[in-house]
């Protein structure tokens, strides 16, 4: 029984207790802890299976770092994974789960191909790569902003609709592709043109690609928005709480809205990774599981933009490492364990900050 | 029937020193006083759904233990509260409500029940639907449901905590009546309200709460069939006509212009109020809690949707102006919970003095150094401490907390008008002060200031002007000499509690 007219009760204590405090050094170590915990579990289920854990470990740590190869595809996945660990902490900053980055990739990337193919073969690099990045960008962007715009309009939970959209749109994706871009029989579309290609990085031949350098562009990006500018400000203020932010004058559902968007478009831009830096295609699951290890990333990050790149780094190491040591352990385990990090650091958190203050 | 003398701390704070209560078997006893003056907290106590710090509590002529008092042990007392804010389970039926945490095994036995809550609730007047989803009633029906529903478990003493806050007039009526007829069945009533009308309809005997503790007990009995009630009397032990005069206010200039006004105003609570405030002078809206106070703040800022009248800011109509375009017009808000409205608890006192400050800011990127030097103003002016602009403001007191609501809001440019919410609301003597002297400066410097406040002290120290809000309704006005006049505190008091027996309109 809220009486008409008042302010509808807000909704965004489930994001609250995910959130980070206010004190860095606390944040700093509910990472640690949760990482233990990981290792901890890692451990337990390495012993389970007859191994020695100490073995693997250093097993994984040699092999991955030793080879090149290896080295480049932890830096492909981690590029991927800070762009929408980027895009998840950047709405949880506003007290909004987007757990829709999923979707977005996805219609990022088909986004990204469908302009690629389209551009004429010699379109110079300068137009075509920027033309596929804002259609990557818009393509996600649309998807975060249908969410964003439910939420305000309509009062639907965002982790409902993005779940939603998450199907919708890989759906979507699959028979556009099978309607007019899979080359007969096969689940790959046709190559992009040659002037939206990203340059490779080397590294033994691997997949990384100078979509790191955008990746971390966007670590810049988002740190400096949320640090420095109005914007930031506004946006932190409607995720800590919302009705002082109302009472200050921020107009709170265009907040969430426009974080929504700029969300999803961050998501989006993960195609750059996919699309235009190693398949150069449109191709049937194409980043898949970018969208969830990025919910990984931005809580084991704490949701500090420098904080995600590392925690994307730390879980590109863990899924490189595992598919490295699939020959003595089986590479399921360390995909549980990816999951392993966001029940950790979800109970670390607010378990480190209520010790505080007790103390 | 029960014999109470209770103590009670929440944190440092003691809501209740030695507060006595003394209830006869078979009367309805009123327990009156204004917001915060320990009313609800000890007939929480009685009814164990709070543990008291210390005391004695006889019930029935037995003294038990208050330590080890609670609900389990009142309902077998045959206590039954209903409390202010409904405890049932939304989506259960009114017959498992009653059932709900008293059924003596697994196994309920519904259908028995629902015969006996209706039969029993229309034996006593209050006819109830046992299998209505107790989340779809109106407030009015869900609290009929209560009082069966704790009748039915053989309670011999029923506590009413503000029973008709949430009724409309024709269901306090039948409600007032019920409880008489339920006295004179043999069951004691505890009702408590600051509405004095509804006392002088219903109870034997009152017993007044001030600031925590019992300060006079008045027997109705005799008075009540020649309406010879002393309600002024009541009245004045509930606001404390004892105090000290409050200090004087330069009055504004006699030509000055209305600078914020509020012309037929209806929204939820709030029934077509006009008010106007002129420059240079504070205004004070006077009421009990949930009458309407909420509403006329977030109508004027523009906070609340679906509004009918018009507001005007500085001669201008702002009705349709989003909050942003009147904060920036020269309003400034302090809202009456900093915790939930006011305040970024997580962030530093600086950004917290510059939340939506676009002047300070600036526009787009943030000027860091006018944030910082900002902040350092604010401190010394008002005197907060920690006086550390990076200092995490959820660890700041409540009073240090006020004060940077209020310096961030007082130090707008081009100050036209403030409505200030509760200003002082749990926040030490010492902050009190600065607070009021800053919204003093505030209307010195030639803004209109809009005080509300349930605490008639604060607005009798500050006001040039008091209007009274009753039922969302402006009901009567004092000013100048009429609001210096010892009779102030008690003719006020009397207008907010709904008392229509005193002739006070200046």
């Amino acid at each position: 029984m809220t009486e008409r007219g008042a302010p509808t009760p807000e909704r965004t204590r489930f994001a609250q207790w995910l959130r980070p405090g206010s004190n860095p050094r606390r944040e700093l170590l509910a990472a640690l802890i949760a990482l233990l915990v990981v290792i901890a579990f890692g451990s337990l289920m390495m012993l389970a299976a007859g191994k020695a854990p100490g073995h693997v470990w250093s097993l994984m740590v040699t092999r991955t770092l030793g080879d090149p190869y290896l080295l480049g595809q932890v830096l492909y996945k981690a590029t991927g994974v800070t762009l929408t660990g980027l895009a998840v902490a950047l709405a949880l900053d506003a007290g909004l789960f987007n757990i829709g980055a999923e979707g977005q990739v996805t219609a990022g990337v088909l986004a990204c191909a469908v302009v690629g193919v389209t551009l004429p073969a010699g379109t110079p690099a300068v137009i075509a790569i920027p033309l596929c990045l804002l259609a990557a960008a818009a393509a996600g962007g649309a998807v975060g902003a249908a969410i964003g715009v439910l939420r305000v309009t309509r009062g639907a939970h965002e982790v409902i609709t993005s779940i939603v959209l998450n199907s919708i749109v890989v759906g979507v994706a699959l028979w556009i592709g099978n309607e007019w871009l899979f080359r007969g029989g096969t689940t790959t579309g046709g190559k992009i043109a040659p002037g939206a290609m990203l340059p490779q990085l080397g590294f033994g031949g691997s997949a990384v690609n100078a979509s790191l350098v955008i990746a971390m562009l966007a670590v810049a990006a988002v740190w400096w928005l949320r640090n420095r500018t109005t914007w930031g400000q506004a946006w932190r203020a409607v995720g800590q709480d919302p009705s002082a932010a109302r009472s200050v004058g921020i107009s709170v559902g265009r907040v969430q809205i426009l974080v929504m968007t700029g969300s999803g478009a961050l998501a989006g831009i993960a195609a750059a990774n996919f699309v235009m830096g190693h398949k150069h295609a449109f191709e049937e699951g194409l980043g898949r599981g970018t969208g969830l290890l990025g919910i990984a990333a931005a809580l084991l990050g704490r949701m500090h933009p420098i904080g995600v790149a590392i925690a994307a780094l730390v879980l590109g190491f863990l899924s490189s490492g595992g598919l490295a040591v699939a020959d003595v352990v089986p590479k399921e385990l360390t995909e549980m364990l990816l999951g392993v990090v966001v029940l950790a650091v979800a109970a670390a958190g607010p378990w480190v900050r209520r010790r505080e203050a007790l103390t | 029937m029960i014999e109470a003398t209770l103590t009670k701390r929440f944190g440092v704070r003691e809501v209740l020193s030695a507060a006595r209560i003394s209830v006869s078997a078979g009367t309805v006893h009123a327990l009156v006083g204004e917001n915060g003056a320990g009313k609800s907290t000890l007939v929480k106590i009685i009814a164990g759904v709070l543990h008291a710090d210390a005391g004695t509590l006889a019930i029935g002529g037995t003294t038990v233990d208050v330590a080890r008092w609670d609900r389990i042990r009142a309902r077998a007392a045959g206590i039954g509260i209903v409390q202010q804010h409904g405890a049932s389970a939304g989506t259960l039926s009114v017959v498992e409500n009653a059932v709900l945490g008293v059924e003596g095994g697994p196994i309920l036995g519904l259908a028995a029940t629902a015969e006996a809550l209706k039969k029993l609730g229309d034996q006593v007047g209050l006819p109830i639907d046992p299998w209505a989803e107790a989340g779809e009633l109106s407030v009015g029906a869900a609290q009929r449901a209560e009082i069966v529903a704790a009748l039915h478990l053989g309670a011999k003493l029923l506590i009413l905590d503000e029973p008709t806050a949430v009724l409309a007039p024709v269901e306090v009526d039948g409600l007032l009546a019920t409880l008489r007829k339920l006295a004179a069945t043999g069951t004691t009533i505890v009702i408590v309200t600051h509405k004095l009308d509804e006392v002088r309809a219903v109870a034997d005997d009152v017993t007044v709460l001030r600031a925590g503790a019992t300060v006079a007990t008045f027997d109705l009995r005799e008075a009540r069939d020649g309406s010879h009630v002393d309600v002024a009397a009541i009245a004045r032990a509930m606001v404390g006509a004892d105090l000290p005069a409050p200090a004087q206010v330069a009055e504004p200039a006699a030509d000055a212009k209305v600078v914020l006004a509020a012309k037929r105003v209806s929204i939820g609570g709030l029934h077509d109020a006009s008010l106007e405030v002129r420059a240079g002078e504070i205004v004070g809206v006077a009421g009990v809690d949930g009458n309407g106070q909420r509403e006329l703040a977030l109508a004027i800022v523009g906070l609340i949707s679906g509004m009918r009248g018009t507001i005007q800011l500085g001669g201008r109509d702002v009705t349709r102006s989003s909050p942003a375009a009147r904060l920036s017009a020269g309003l400034a808000h302090i809202p009456e919970d900093r915790h939930h409205g006011g305040l970024l608890l997580d962030a530093t006192i600086a950004d917290n003095l510059a939340l939506g400050r676009a002047d300070i800011t600036g526009r787009w990127r943030i000027d860091r150094e006018r944030v910082q030097s900002n902040a350092r103003d604010r401190i010394a002016e008002l005197d907060v401490r920690p006086a550390d602009p990076h200092a995490i403001v959820r660890a700041l007191s409540g009073g240090n907390q006020q004060k940077v609501v209020v310096g961030r809001e007082l130090s707008r440019p081009a100050l036209t008008a403030v409505v200030a919410s509760q200003p002082t609301r749990g926040v030490d003597l010492g902050a009190v002060a600065r607070i009021h002297d800053q919204l003093r400066a505030a209307a010195l410097r030639g803004a209109g200031v809009l005080v509300i406040s349930a605490d008639l002290d604060e607005l009798l120290a500050l006001c040039h002007r008091v209007v009274v809000l009753l039922r969302g309704k402006i009901v009567g006005e004092r000013a100048g000499a009429a609001l210096r006049s010892a009779d102030a505190r008690a003719a006020l008091g009397t207008l907010m509690t709904g008392a229509t027996d005193v002739e006070v309109r200046a």
